[in-house]
């Protein structure tokens, strides 16, 4: 029989000259990896239970640890990495599915990386942000094929549901259970702050968090957790969730350990029981059932809300989003292979579903061939890590962004993609108390905040330098973007040129 | 109020309904979807055939259906009451939370799939005739119970309870069930059983003016599943 040691990914090195011995590392460490040798006076560790979060790093009063990778090496092997060898024991220990947490870790490429944005030289002029204004604020919805007038040549507003963002971004799908009460209170306030929205994600909506009804999108999944009627009217939009680019094509669940308390109340739920969203919604089966439900919504919400459609990127992204544009949703969110997620089956978040950066272009460019390209606003999502990669997804078509990784970067979280485990030292990716109040929401909003506010200066920069003063004379601006070391096939698909060209 | 629905928009008849009193009852009822859909305080009758999602989202009308129903009635249905004198189609009772839907008839497929419960809300369905596979599939809470009157063999399709982690499904005795998952237990309905059965069975047989007793004296299986947490050891944290 195999022996189950496994060698730590991670080695705590301790600085004994630095180290006073006051223990924060312990308390702090939701993993107990540290510990106090009462005989010897000193600290010690167990890596094996390290996940590399660095909360022990970053409140280490004399800054005496830091977490390095571990030397401990198999034979090199080209073909069977280190990961894969430990997976393989740990599937032979356990016969159980690989459970992972946020997006795609994987070395496939990143087509925003090698995606270049143009500037204006001495041909047209640039403009400057500080000086002139550049507008940022997007109308997503339904857009009138034409304009109507009455009698005496007066435009007749018809305005469809529509949802205004004063930057073009918002804040993806994250339900509460996944992330915790004061994460989701940071997302809300700092949505209201500055005109954008959150999204609810599948957990249904706290109580305390309806009063930013005006900044909150109410997500409808498979589970239909939490869904009735006020809560449809709560918010700002509804999205029908049918798929996300961590996971395409399977459901989730949150396990019944994390279901208690206000996540059981908001989830209209019982305690303790797993909370499972199938993979497909058992009553969408076609594009025209997919109709039904999203008029179900509008009827049960007399029209006033658009309705969201979000889906992986998959390979025929293309087919699957103009059938969705003419299902009569008025918004289509796209989430790339890379999105992240409180917890996927490991082989399905690093081989399934393809980048953002080509399914948002050939969405784009299909539903322009097709003439149906008004019917629906385009929300990219699925790992936008800037506002270069903003502008660029712009660029390729999308009327905003959704980001969710980046936003839970502002609130501390290290990407150490443990959340599955619910013990976040973070207070972000947990339930238990003592971790949760580590997150700090009125601090945490205000860091949403900058960063939105960053990103928004960001883009006003780089598109008062093509020359471009608003978000609309931006979308699908493929001009202003040359691709570099891509094929022809890849530019032909992103609808770029090369770099030089 | 009486509506004639002939030639009718949904949009335009549920317009109609919403502005209409407390009390309405729909004649030609042909096709129209989405009647009713997330309304409450009503009470509605509807002569004719409603088309899809009668009664999605409900939030507590009662609304009897002489005639057939489609697809997806009370689907995601949170309270309210719907009677329907004749058959439903397909995905009857998706994910409703709380609230009853009696069938005189058959229904279709997938009927409570995901049905779910929370604290004073547990939804019912009963299905007079049979019902079609997939019926229960991750069943989270509530009650379906099947009578499989009129029906020679056994009233479940293939794949009935698939998943299933809370609620229980009840099945007039007669043949045996179809096999099941291996992760469901099938017995004779216990004494509490019997009283969550008995009020649903009196309430189907007052609606459709039926007998309750010999249906009652047949007896009743019980399908529960064994365990609200499935998927415990499925995974292997990576």
């Amino acid at each position: 029989m195999a022996i189950e040691y496994q060698y730590p990914e991670y080695e705590v090195v301790r600085d004994h000259d630095r180290c006073i011995g006051c223990r924060v590392c312990e308390r702090q460490c939701a993993n107990c990896v540290h510990a106090f040798i009462e005989e010897k006076e000193r600290m010690t560790a167990d890596e094996s239970k390290c996940v590399n979060c660095h909360r022990c790093v970053a409140l280490c009063p004399t800054h005496a640890l830091k977490i390095v990778k571990n030397a401990h090496t198999f034979r090199e092997n080209a073909n069977w990495s280190g990961q894969l060898i430990r997976e393989v024991y740990r599937q032979a220990d356990t016969g159980g599915v690989l459970l992972s947490s946020m997006g795609n870790p994987q070395n496939h490429p990143v087509y925003f990386d090698k995606i270049l944005i143009n500037a204006s030289q001495v041909t047209n002029p640039s403009n400057d942000p500080l000086r002139e204004p550049v507008e940022t604020r997007v109308f997503l919805g339904k857009k009138s094929h034409r304009i109507e007038r009455d009698g005496r040549g007066a435009i007749l507003p018809k305005i469809m549901p529509s949802l205004q963002l004063k930057v073009p971004v918002l804040f993806s799908a994250m339900s509460y259970g996944s992330i915790s009460y004061n994460a989701h209170e940071a997302l809300a306030r700092a949505a209201e702050a500055l005109g954008i929205c959150y999204n609810t994600g599948e957990g249904g909506l706290h109580e305390d968090l309806k009063k930013y009804g005006k900044n909150t999108i109410v997500q409808v999944a498979s589970g239909r957790f939490g869904v009735h009627v006020d809560y449809l009217l709560s918010g700002a939009a509804i999205e029908i969730k049918m798929g996300q680019g961590a996971k395409p094509g399977i459901g989730g669940h949150l396990p019944g350990s994390k279901i208690f308390g206000d996540v059981a109340k908001t989830r209209m739920i019982p305690a303790g029981a797993d909370a499972i969203s199938p993979a497909p919604h058992h009553d969408i089966y076609s594009i025209e059932d997919l109709r039904q439900l999203i008029y179900v919504l509008k009827e049960a919400t007399a029209y006033q809300k658009p309705v969201i459609v979000k889906i992986a990127a998959v390979h025929n992204i293309a087919a699957i989003a103009s059938g969705i544009a003419r299902s009569g949703a008025d918004i289509i969110a796209i989430d790339g292979f890379r999105g992240g997620t409180g917890a996927a089956p490991t082989r399905i978040r690093d081989n399934v579903g393809i980048p953002i950066e080509l399914a948002v272009a050939s969405v784009d460019r299909r539903l322009r061939e097709e003439g149906i390209r008004n019917e629906v606003s385009l929300l990219a999502g699925g790992s936008i890590r800037s506002s270069a990669d903003i502008v660029k997804a712009v660029a390729l078509g999308a009327d905003a962004v959704y980001i969710a990784t980046a936003a839970l970067l502002s609130l501390g979280c290290h990407l150490c993609r443990s959340c599955h485990a619910g013990r976040c030292n973070w207070g972000i990716a947990t339930q238990v108390p003592e971790l949760t109040k580590r997150l700090n929401p009125e601090l945490g909003h205000a860091r949403l905040i900058n960063l939105v506010n960053a990103w928004e200066h960001e883009i006003k920069e780089m598109m008062g330098g093509m020359g471009i003063n608003s978000i609309e004379a931006l979308r699908g601006n493929r001009l202003m973007l040359r691709g570099v070391g891509l094929t022809q096939k890849e530019l032909d698909i992103l609808g770029i040129r090369h770099a030089g060209e | 109020m009486i509506i004639d629905a002939t030639g009718l928009h949904f949009r335009d008849l549920n317009d109609k309904i919403r502005g209409g009193g407390e009390s309405i009852r729909i004649e030609h009822c042909l096709g129209q979807r989405y009647i009713l859909s997330g309304q409450k305080g009503k009470k509605v009758t509807i002569a004719g055939t409603p088309g899809n999602a009668l009664g999605a989202c409900l939030n507590g009308c009662d609304i009897t259906v002489y005639g057939n129903a489609q697809d997806a009635v009370g689907d995601t249905m949170n309270d309210g009451r719907i009677v329907v004198h004749g058959d439903a189609g397909d995905a009857l009772g998706y994910a409703m939370r709380g609230g009853r839907i009696f069938i005189r008839g058959s229904a279709g497929y997938r009927t409570g799939i995901h049905m779910k419960e929370y604290g004073d809300k547990k939804p019912a369905i009963v299905i007079g005739g049979g019902a079609g596979s997939f019926l229960g599939e991750y069943m989270a809470g509530g009650v379906i119970l099947v009578l499989g009157l009129g029906l020679e063999g056994c009233p479940l399709g293939n794949f009935t309870a698939t998943g299933m982690h809370g609620g229980r499904i009840y099945v007039k005795k007669g043949q045996a069930p179809p096999h099941l998952d291996g992760r469901l237990t099938v017995g004779d309905a216990d004494e509490a059983d019997l009283a969550v059965i008995r009020p649903l069975l009196d309430e189907y047989a007052a609606a459709f003016r039926v007998k309750a007793e010999p249906i009652r004296k047949a007896g009743f299986y019980a399908i529960k599943p064994d365990t609200d947490n499935p998927y415990k050891t499925l995974y292997a944290a990576n």
